[in-house]
């Protein structure tokens, strides 16, 4: 692993601008954290019915099937209304729940105004070298084109559609 | 924005490309070895070699006569690349929840 861009490296950054006062953007992401997950990140066998995301430190996020099978797939560490939300990120890089708290990584998302009804979102995904040796990872990611290609891919056509 | 011609997930979902590529992993190999361990031809490593080459996954070098090919160490930038698109794309979404006109319990 280079070490000049370690910061960069191990750090998956996204921001965006939406308009709606802070209190309200910080809501919207964590009680309609459901339409903001697209569906078709599906771990479960099922279809999923919505996603749950529990408001307070210790809090899951998960996933619940159309069958009532859940998938846990986050834990809130930090829950600071309107001004900034933690939570984990207990998903391995081939797409399997991680179970070893210790290779997870954790997402950040701050949310700042920049007037009484303009909200800027920063979302940070970090310390993804967590996760392990990346190529191990990328290894077994793509055995079938059952793992990230096939999400990456129904990702994208879910955002085609809505142009 | 793409940086390589070709998609890395797309260029391993071929499972010579895949086994080459596990092979690189395990240690760098020069392209008569990889033929040598592998049921295809010399001239079919090299193309093979060339498309994960484009797709970003391996790197090579000159080694007197023969080139030595390895996997491309910076591993996670492929993690990173796609959980920045992942999550590019749930902020838009979540842009068009939150601009939505207020609900009726709000």
């Amino acid at each position: 692993m280079s070490s000049h861009s370690q910061a960069t490296a191990t750090t998956a950054r996204s921001a965006i601008v939406v308009e709606a006062p802070i209190e309200r953007a910080f809501r919207v992401f964590t009680e309609d954290f459901d339409r903001v997950k697209p569906r078709e990140h599906n771990m479960l066998a099922v279809e999923i019915a919505e996603t749950v995301f529990e408001p307070r430190v210790g809090g899951r996020v998960y996933d619940r099937g159309v069958d009532g099978s859940e998938c846990q797939w986050a834990r809130v560490l930090a829950f600071e209304p309107p001004n900034r939300v933690v939570f984990s990120w207990d998903i391995s890089p081939h797409w399997q729940i991680e179970t070893d708290r210790e290779r997870t990584s954790e997402v950040e998302v701050r949310f700042i105004a920049e007037s009484g009804d303009r909200t800027r979102v920063v979302l940070e995904h970090r310390n993804l070298d967590r996760h392990g040796d990346g190529w191990e990872g990328l290894r077994e990611g793509v055995h079938g084109n059952q793992g990230w290609p096939l999400y990456l891919q129904r990702f994208a056509a879910l955002f085609e559609q809505e142009g | 924005m793409p940086t390589y011609q070709v998609d890395p997930w797309t260029a391993l979902g071929d499972p010579t490309r895949k086994a080459i590529f596990e092979r690189l992993v395990d240690r760098p190999h020069a392209v008569v070895e990889l033929a040598r361990e592998l049921p295809v031809s010399r001239p079919a490593v090299s193309q093979h070699l060339r498309v994960l080459k484009d797709a970003g996954l391996v790197i090579d070098r000159p080694v007197g006569t023969r080139r030595i090919y390895q996997v491309e160490p910076d591993g996670l930038a492929a993690l990173r690349a796609d959980l920045e698109r992942f999550w590019g794309k749930a902020l838009i979404a979540y842009k068009a929840v939150v601009e939505q006109p207020a609900k009726e319990d709000e």
